[in-house]
């Protein structure tokens, strides 16, 4: 073969592999859309589930995936936050900093089910917490904790070290030019890394079963005293979510319509998950548009 | 093949008490590692003028210049002294934020904050505690007078610093280190990365400037540093080799080397 036929066959298979990984996204969420949405109502949406067999609607688990999403982040950026600032400006070259590196990609790499044990013999059993929200929040922040300080990492190293040198020559503070000046730069793929690690944590299931528990009791949504028992946003009640809720539906699920209920709560998921994806990108555009002074 | 020449024959020249220096370095050394970039540099900056320091890639130049504000900390190992009003700031325990404040420093690459025109320049001025608007607002005039871009500039101050031109940023990061009013201005190869019709309008600027502050410029440019500077320093692989007025470099070199560099032979 000559060169210039190889370079044909090679771009053709390229492409035909383009192709298939985008056709599989499309068929695959084309699918889920089209078996779930005929199914999605208002009253699907906001209606509480028959605890005995999962039937009826998903405003209950829809409402916890966003609050233990929202405490999942609390927790999580701060703490990949003031770690990613540390791996990316103030960690030495050396042994001990590779350590913490290969931590965390340890810690990325288990298998979120085991997360979910730990979390539920330590906080479940241990510390007598019972499946909360709470226990859940923390279990998925172990496995978000080190794809944040990764993208933090990534995203302050990524701006360019004349601009330290800059803050550093007018007299400035590391600190400060890091803040003031690196951070701003750095945010927008910041913004991005955390709604996409949000999107994975929207869907997650496994850690929470253990963790954040499988029963999601009826709220009373007039009532947002986080002290109250059966308040929306009390910490220490058990929460299923939506990802859980299709889990549970298709195993254990009684209800008749068993199938179009996961059907259409799937696609609610799906949906979401897209949202946070786009909202990634525009966010983060804004951002980048806003500290930077660029219209 | 480049030539050997004796690292024992310089020509470094003092200036007696009747000068007033602005900086004053003594037998300053700088270490990468085991690699010894900067050996023994005496040299005598006075002030309100322009010195230049030249050399080929390599001979040290930037290295030395770096020291003098401190930006090679946590970089290379510096020793020997560097007197600043009467003080040795190269001590471990000098305070070297407050000599950044009075010894500037701009760079080979402009690197404007990713901010507004106007937020380059208040930025640091606000962390370093001055907080009154009118203050901000006349510093931010003055600076850009001084660096020649306030009329380039006076009616989009909110714009991007990114959006402008190169000679325009490099003008705006001298604007934001004389902003800071500043005693010695370090300034790193500033028009290397310049068209020639910028690196006339930066040269004019630091003639300018001379008047109010002290300027140590290095150049890889021998007409430019002979356009600009009054005294130059030549460097050699790490030694001072000559360090005479400008004209007598120019025109009279005293050691073999820099007479081969000023001709042109290599570098």
């Amino acid at each position: 073969m000559n060169a210039k036929r190889k370079d044909f066959v090679a771009t053709v298979m390229i492409n035909l592999i383009v192709a298939a990984v985008v056709g599989i996204l499309v068929f695959l969420l084309t699918y889920i859309l089209v078996a779930g949405l005929p199914h999605v109502s208002w009253t699907f949406l906001t209606g509480t589930t028959d605890a005995f067999s999962g039937a009826g609607g998903i405003g209950v688990q829809l409402f916890n995936s966003f609050y233990l999403l929202v405490l999942t982040m609390l927790i999580s950026i701060p703490i990949s936050l003031g770690a990613g600032i540390y791996l990316a400006e103030y960690a030495k070259d050396n042994w001990r900093t590779s350590l913490i590196r290969s931590a965390i990609e340890v810690l990325s790499s288990l298998p979120s089910v085991v997360v979910g044990l730990f979390g539920f013999l330590l906080f479940v059993v241990k510390f007598k917490i019972g499946f909360s929200v709470i226990s859940g929040a923390i279990a998925l922040t172990f496995f978000n904790l080190p794809l944040l300080t990764r993208n933090i990492e990534e995203s302050l190293s990524a701006v360019s070290s004349s601009q330290r040198e800059a803050g550093l020559s007018l007299g400035l503070s590391k600190w400060k030019t890091e803040i003031g000046i690196i951070l701003p730069v750095a945010l927008p793929g910041i913004v991005t890394g955390v709604v996409l690690s949000a999107g994975r944590v929207f869907g997650e299931a496994a850690a929470l079963i253990y963790t954040a528990g499988q029963s999601a009791p009826v709220t009373n949504f007039a009532d947002w005293n986080p002290m109250n028992a059966d308040s929306p946003l009390n910490p220490l009640r058990p929460a299923e979510t939506l990802a859980v809720h299709i889990w549970k539906i298709n195993t254990e699920g009684l209800a008749t319509n068993a199938a179009a209920l996961s059907a259409a709560a799937s696609a609610v998921l799906i949906i979401a998950v897209l949202l946070f994806n786009l909202s990634a990108r525009l966010l983060g555009n804004y951002l980048y548009r806003r500290v930077t002074a660029s219209k | 093949m480049l030539k050997q020449y004796s690292f024992e024959k310089t020509a470094v020249q003092t200036f007696d008490d009747s000068v007033s220096l602005a900086l004053k370095t003594d037998n300053l050394q700088v270490f990468y590692g085991a690699n010894h970039a900067m050996h023994d540099a005496n040299l005598e900056f006075p002030k309100n003028q322009i010195t230049a320091l030249i050399g080929a890639s390599g001979s040290g130049k930037s290295t030395y210049l770096r020291s003098l504000n401190r930006m090679n900390d946590g970089i290379a190992t510096v020793t020997g002294k560097i007197w600043y009003h009467g003080v040795d700031i190269n001590e471990p325990d000098v305070n070297i934020y407050e000599i950044r404040r009075h010894i500037g420093m701009v760079f080979q690459r402009p690197n404007p904050f990713a901010k507004s025109i106007r937020e380059n320049i208040v930025y640091a001025l606000k962390a370093n505690g001055i907080k009154g608007k009118d203050e901000l607002a006349s510093r931010v005039e003055k600076s850009l007078k001084g660096a020649a871009l306030w009329d380039e500039v006076k009616d989009n101050l909110e714009k991007s610093a990114l959006s402008l031109s190169g000679g325009q940023q490099q003008r705006l990061c001298i604007a934001r280190s004389i902003a800071m009013e500043p005693d010695v201005l370090l300034l790193d190869e500033p028009c290397s990365a310049l068209d020639p019709i910028s690196t006339v309008k930066v040269e004019e600027t630091l003639l300018e400037l001379q008047k109010k502050y002290s300027i140590i410029i290095v150049t890889h440019n021998m007409q430019q540093a002979s356009r600009v500077s009054s005294q130059c320093a030549f460097f050699h692989l790490g030694h001072v080799m000559e360090y005479t007025p400008t004209a007598t470099m120019f025109s009279n070199p005293q050691i073999p080397v820099t007479q081969d560099y000023i001709a042109g032979s290599f570098g």
